[in-house]
């Protein structure tokens, strides 16, 4: 009962969606892209689309510099 | 050299454009590598002027202190290649109309400082020009880890991306990490414009 994030190894919660996940992962910089299994989830579903046991969760964020 | 590629690839770059949102660090040096590969326009908007402090890592010479970044670029590339045709735009980019400039090129490279600013502008032209190739980058701050860096690719997003970097406010900007960055940019549009290196 686990999922990784971003390589790390996390518990995994029942009807946790990308939304709650993010704020558990404390993952607060702005986003541009969250990966489910190599699919990505378009923002405006973030509070909708649950995180299933077991999936591999990519987060891709911007960072300032340029 | 190969010289039917050499020509080949001189022809094709010849007659495509490149836009660049930004002519700081990555900017700028993105802008000297494409304008030295012969790539036929460049489109350059940023709203600032040169300081002293961007000459750590930006292409810029003591002379372009105080003038504009996209008027300083100009000449530069102008004595390196003149043959590039330069479209400047001496303006910030605005929220609902980031994609303005950059209808006409083939392909958008984001070069904007911060992150906030970053993530509205690659929303917008995936949006608003939803065929058009943008390359992004994100973790150019330090130094070093230049293995951490990679290429990851969403769709038409090309991001050159350290998930590992630190945010430019909490650590140090520095010319080979933002050139390495730069460059790596510049070789997507590459690869993006001539199609794969076989």
């Amino acid at each position: 009962m686990s999922i990784e994030v971003n390589g790390k190894e996390v518990d995994w919660i029942e009807n946790e969606t990308v939304k709650d996940l993010l704020k558990r992962m404390r993952y607060t910089f702005p986003l541009v892209v969250v990966k489910i299994n190599d699919n990505v989830v378009p923002r405006k579903n973030f509070s909708e689309v649950k995180i299933p046991d077991d999936s591999k969760v990519a987060v891709i964020h911007m960072i300032s510099g340029g | 050299m190969d010289k039917a590629k050499s020509e080949r690839i001189k022809e094709k770059l010849s007659k495509s454009s490149v836009g660049i949102a930004g002519l700081g660090g990555l900017g700028s040096n993105a802008a000297v590598a494409l304008a030295r590969t012969g790539i036929g326009r460049l489109v350059l908007v940023d709203f600032d002027t040169v300081e002293k402090s961007n000459l750590g890592r930006q292409y810029y010479f003591l002379e372009h202190i105080g003038k504009t970044k996209v008027d300083s670029l100009k000449q530069i590339i102008s004595k390196i290649n003149p043959q590039v045709e330069i479209v400047a735009h001496n303006k910030r980019l605005e929220k609902g109309s980031m994609e303005k400039p950059f209808k006409d090129v083939d392909v958008v490279i984001e070069a904007l400082d911060n992150a906030e600013t970053k993530t509205v502008f690659i929303e917008e032209i995936l949006s608003k020009l939803p065929e058009k190739p943008v390359i992004a980058a994100s973790g150019v701050a330090g130094y070093g880890h230049s293995d951490r860096i990679t290429t990851k690719r969403l769709g038409k997003l090309h991001m050159c991306y350290d998930g590992n970097a630190k945010s430019s406010d909490d650590d140090v900007l520095m010319a080979p990490r933002v050139a390495v960055m730069a460059n790596w940019e510049a070789n997507i549009a590459l690869e993006i414009i001539l199609g794969e290196d076989k």
